[in-house]
């Protein structure tokens, strides 16, 4: 199995050292050979399970409640500016 | 006997009839943190002001005459768990100085019910490993033999736990997190059906599976725990509240599974898990084989569907309103997040995403038709005694395999107990004993009767 | 279209803010308009770690709601998705949406398509122009002709969270959090649109059916509802009716529906220049540039689209029963369509009339109220409309009753000399040529000189409003 280290990293928001790439090319397509152990378990018709409880409709009703204060809302963040968080900018034109 | 070394049920009698305070079992605790966590590395916050101010008001409580299930009993949090005002750092570097803003909702329940933290346990970075090797501030260390590994993730709370640090910590366990640290550490351990603790507030590694459990040391401690952390939570839409009826053991069949004797159990602890088979039969369980065929599948369905959900549950760690750039994940974070990454992107979503998710279906039914048959099931923990620290931390698939007896009860959203059966080489081993979803009583029932035959929570590792 | 080379290919995709009282997965305040950045925030809107999602009960009523008003069939069983992709805006990494099982799916909307120049000019005016009713224009009827009817089928309907809100400033961009998580409905139509008219034309129906729902205030300026073309050409020719181009062009996040027919006939010359050059136009985003008057790409840094979506693991699904949706479906109300076929064939009103009339709510709700107090009155249903249509009536400050009072005073003709006032007027417009001229130019002030020479002159006690409308006649 072969992965393209490269192209998932970027997908992943990843920044990679080239030396990591080799790496975990490597480690991951290892494991990727492992699961295809999948192959062989018949799944026609078989239905998917994404959660286990059984659980549907679970919804609160529409009412406000007091959100964090400015102060922390921001009091994590290494970057802000009159009360808003600031990055760099992200838009060129 | 010292303080730290009693159990909460102990503890909660000692404080009631004022025999000591909380304050004196605070201190208890925080000093045998100081004398052993540096080589432990059990702890990466140790909370002592707080942990102080919160034991002086439980005893003011206590006279006041207030009965509170944990009041006055000292806990440790896994570091997953966040806590208003004191940093929360997943064991990553990523979150070394974040300290969040509200409290996970299990927090708030132990808060409520009287309880003082000591402090935030080690663990791997974001709860991935079976070792606890993975964590961005150094192992923790196994305490009956430092040179082993303590088991993984949850390796802090285990190891506070075994070493009388505190009374009772909590843990996460997505795929054994809980259940192999504790047996890796000779104390009880519980994960509970998905769905029975509020994931709320405690960092998601991946979502439908993670579960919220502790780790005590005694079963009775286990159930104690519960009562104040299970219930349905508002703020977790995948929480409800159900009931199991009980039944005395005699009545009980107890399932061993047919396959896992083919898959390659350490010879000591094959004898182990024989002898507490014995053990249960003399308690008058019934045992019989029961037939878990997609078993052999469940590792690697768990390595598809938990690093898919890893991969978007660390998404939101971009450094903009809290922690620190994605290029500080470690390794196995980034292992997984490009692995998930993988396994959803468009072209491989069927093949892998998909077809997981149709085996966790086959694995569930696996469960469903055995629990037809028998009351609960009992296998080992895992398929070896701890292993030396630096064995596997170079193959992760090596390590991934350690899980193989324990992701199908995440997999399958079923409750698990993890309870110490004895020693290999000098070195604690446990089994598991699975039950239907919410069945946690009669896992209790059947942990407490064999813990009660066997007494090996009273073993005490020489630190 | 005019163009007989190639036919715009046009799909659209509206996102539609909701206005409920809390956003979609936690308790913060919906409403973020003039609100201080990031005052409403909690941990799950701003996505801090371990915050859980828990969906809200009304919007997902309201999703259905919009879903039934614009004919979709709705699932019994439906879930939310994780649409995965980083950008500052965006806390959770990913936007919990809807991808294979929506609320709402296969339903249409139909359209009168105009072709009258004239008509662009009213489908761009500003809305307090629309809510009046032009007085110019009541008097163009025969400009109203509806030349065909086109149905606009709707792919989509689901539900989704608002992301935050982004500022560019200089080197930096600043974002504010109040807007994360603010319910998000997405209407996704089929290619089905030929020309920009019929995308403004589209978008004016939606409007008005969510507005008349009451789920939301569709108000462009504040961005309540976000337009998204996706645009391509075709050859003209019968073989390739219902066959999709190679391409498309897809323009985001337009908040005007000026601009979203500006984007439109531009992206429509540019790309049929480069086919006319035998090259076909590249696959993208673009964005529309106001000040330069063209769309221009929308250079992110992120790899193409992979969303990489899967099944929410913190929202457990949502099954409807037949009983919830009819309960839903029997809260809809009178829509916009409806009502202006029963204003027609019930008060005998004009297409025109009918349809100024229903555009808002509150107008069609008050010329109602006015019908049932004009009856006790001998008010007819017709005369109200003509005085709500033709006089600046403001509704919010006017009373039914009142209106008939004014409807009744200017019609009483039985205690005045109605020939000798018709005289005097035209005496007075006759010898005070610069007043009409005046109030032709726009000076509204005239009137009031022309009112006060025709009371000075007719010796009887008159209403002020009736020589105000006589006189308003006679200028015509």
């Amino acid at each position: 199995m072969k992965i393209d280290v490269v192209h998932v990293a970027k997908l992943a928001n990843l920044p990679l050292k080239s030396e990591e790439k080799e790496k975990f090319e490597k480690q991951l397509s290892e494991i990727l050979s492992y699961v295809e152990k999948l192959k062989e378990v018949n799944t026609e018709n078989v239905e998917i399970t994404s959660q286990v409880t059984g659980l549907e409709n679970v919804t609160r009703k529409d009412e406000a409640k007091p959100s964090l204060s400015q102060d922390d809302a921001l009091s994590n963040t290494k970057s802000q500016h009159n009360g808003f968080f600031k990055v760099k900018a992200i838009l060129t034109e | 006997m010292k303080l730290n070394e009693l159990t909460i049920k102990e503890a909660r009698e000692g404080l009631k009839s004022k025999k000591f305070s909380s304050v004196e079992l605070t201190k208890a605790c925080l000093e045998q943190i100081k004398k052993h966590n540096k080589d432990l590395n059990a702890f990466i916050t140790v909370t002592e002001k707080e942990a102080l101010d919160q034991a002086k008001s439980a005893d003011e409580l206590i006279s006041s005459g207030q009965d509170l299930p944990l009041l006055g009993i000292p806990i440790a949090l896994k570091d997953l768990f966040s806590t208003k005002g004191i940093k929360t750092t997943a064991g990553s570097k990523v979150l070394e100085n974040y300290v969040p803003q509200y409290d996970a909702t299990v927090v708030k329940k132990i808060k409520d019910a009287g309880a003082v933290i000591v402090g935030k346990t080690n663990l791997d970075a974001w709860a991935h490993g079976s070792s606890g090797e993975n964590s961005d501030f150094g192992p923790t260390k196994n305490p009956w033999n430092k040179e082993y590994v303590p088991g993984g993730s949850s390796s802090g709370s285990a190891v506070s736990v075994a070493s009388d640090m505190c009374l009772a910590a909590t843990g996460t366990d997505t795929g054994g997190s809980i259940r192999l640290p504790a047996s890796f550490n000779n104390v009880v351990g519980l994960k509970p059906t998905y769905g029975k603790v509020s994931r709320y507030g405690i960092i998601a590694m991946a979502s439908s599976l993670d579960s919220i459990g502790h780790f005590t040391k005694t079963v009775e401690d286990s159930e104690i725990m519960l009562s104040v952390t299970g219930g349905k939570d508002i703020m977790d839409a995948t929480t409800l509240e159900k009931k199991h009826e009980v039944k005395p053991l005699k009545k009980m069949k107890i399932g061993i599974v047919a396959q896992y004797s083919f898959m390659g159990i350490d010879k000591n602890l094959k004898t182990l898990l024989d002898n507490a088979d014995k053990q249960l039969k003399k308690l008058g369980a019934n045992t019989e084989y029961i037939s878990l065929p997609n078993t052999q599948y469940a590792t690697a369905c768990y390595y598809i569907i938990q690093p898919s959900e890893v991969s978007s549950n660390l998404a939101r760690y971009d450094g903009i309103r809290y922690g620190s750039a994605r290029q500080n994940f470690g390794d196995e974070a980034k292992r997984r997040i490009m692995l998930g990454t993988y396994t959803l992107s468009a072209g491989y979503y069927d093949a892998y995403y998909k077809k997981a998710m149709q085996v966790r279906t086959l694995i569930k039914q696996d469960f469903n038709y055995a629990f037809k048959k028998v009351d609960a099931i009992i296998t080992p923990v895992s398929p070896t005694p701890p292993w030396k620290l630096g064995e596997k931390i170079n193959d992760p698939l090596k390590m991934y395999l350690s899980d193989i007896f324990t992701v199908t009860a995440n997999l399958a959203g079923i409750p698990g107990l993890s309870v110490p059966i004895g020693f290999s080489n000098g070195l604690p081993v446990g089994m598991q004993i699975l039950g239907p979803q919410f069945s946690e009583a009669r896992l209790f029932q059947i942990g407490y009767a064999y813990e009660q035959a066997t007494q090996w929570y009273k073993q005490k590792p020489k630190l | 279209m005019k163009n007989d080379k190639y036919i715009p290919v046009i799909g659209l995709e509206v996102h539609v803010e909701l206005k409920t009282k809390s956003k979609m997965f936690c308790s913060c305040k919906a409403e973020y308009f003039g609100e201080k950045p990031n005052t409403n925030t909690c941990p799950v809107c701003l996505g801090l770690p371990g915050a859980l999602p828990v969906p809200n009960q009304k919007a997902i009523e309201w999703c259905v709601m919009i879903g039934l008003s614009l004919g979709c069939k709705i699932p019994l069983f439906s879930k939310f998705d994780r649409k995965n992709y980083f950008y500052p805006d965006l806390p959770k990494g990913y936007q919990i949406s809807q991808y294979d099982e929506p609320f709402a799916i296969n339903g249409s909307l139909k359209l009168k398509i105009k072709n009258d120049p004239f008509d662009k000019t009213q489908a761009f005016g500003s809305e307090a122009q629309a809510r009046r009713g032009h007085p110019e224009q009541s008097r163009t009827d025969e400009k109203l002709k509806i030349d065909e009817e086109k149905i606009i089928r709707i792919r989509r309907v689901h539900m989704e969270e608002d992301t935050a809100k982004l500022i560019h400033q200089g080197q930096d961009s600043l974002i504010d959090f109040n807007r994360s998580g603010v319910p998000l409905v997405e209407i996704v139509t089929q290619p089905d649109f030929e020309s920009a008219q019929e995308v403004v034309e589209y978008l004016k129906k939606l409007q008005q059916i969510v507005r008349y729902l009451g789920v939301s205030d569709a108000d462009m300026e504040k961005g309540n509802m976000r337009l998204e073309p996706n645009i391509s050409l075709r050859i003209n020719d019968k073989e390739l009716i219902g066959k999709l181009p190679n391409y498309k062009v897809e323009v985001k996040n337009i908040n005007s529906f000026r601009f979203v027919e500006k984007a439109i006939e531009y992206e429509i010359k540019r790309q049929e220049e480069i086919l006319n050059n035998g090259e076909t136009p590249a696959q993208e985003t673009m964005g529309w540039n106001e000040k330069k008057g063209q769309t221009v790409s929308q250079r992110i840094k992120e790899e193409a689209n992979d969303y990489r979506y899967f099944p929410e693991p913190d929202i457990p699904p949502i099954r409807f029963t037949q009983d919830q949706i009819s309960k839903i479906k029997s809260q809809i109300g009178e829509l916009p369509e409806e009502k202006l076929k029963r204003f027609q064939a019930g008060f005998g009103l004009s297409a025109y009339d009918a349809e100024i009339l229903t555009r808002e709510k509150p107008m069609a709700n008050f010329f109602e109220e006015t019908i049932i107090v004009g009856k006790k009155h001998n008010v007819n249903p017709k005369q109200i409309a003509n005085f709500l249509i033709n006089r600046d009536i403001d509704i919010n400050l006017t009373l039914p009753a009142q209106l008939i009072q004014i409807i009744l005073n200017a019609t009483q003709t039985d205690q005045i000399d109605e020939k000798e006032l018709e005289k005097i007027i035209d005496k007075v417009l006759k010898e005070n040529p610069k007043a009409v001229s005046d109030y032709k130019s726009g000076k509204q002030n005239a009137i009031m000189f022309l009112m006060g020479q025709v009371m000075k002159n007719f010796k009887e006690k008159i209403d002020a409003e009736k020589v105000r409308i006589l006189i308003m006649e006679g200028l015509r």
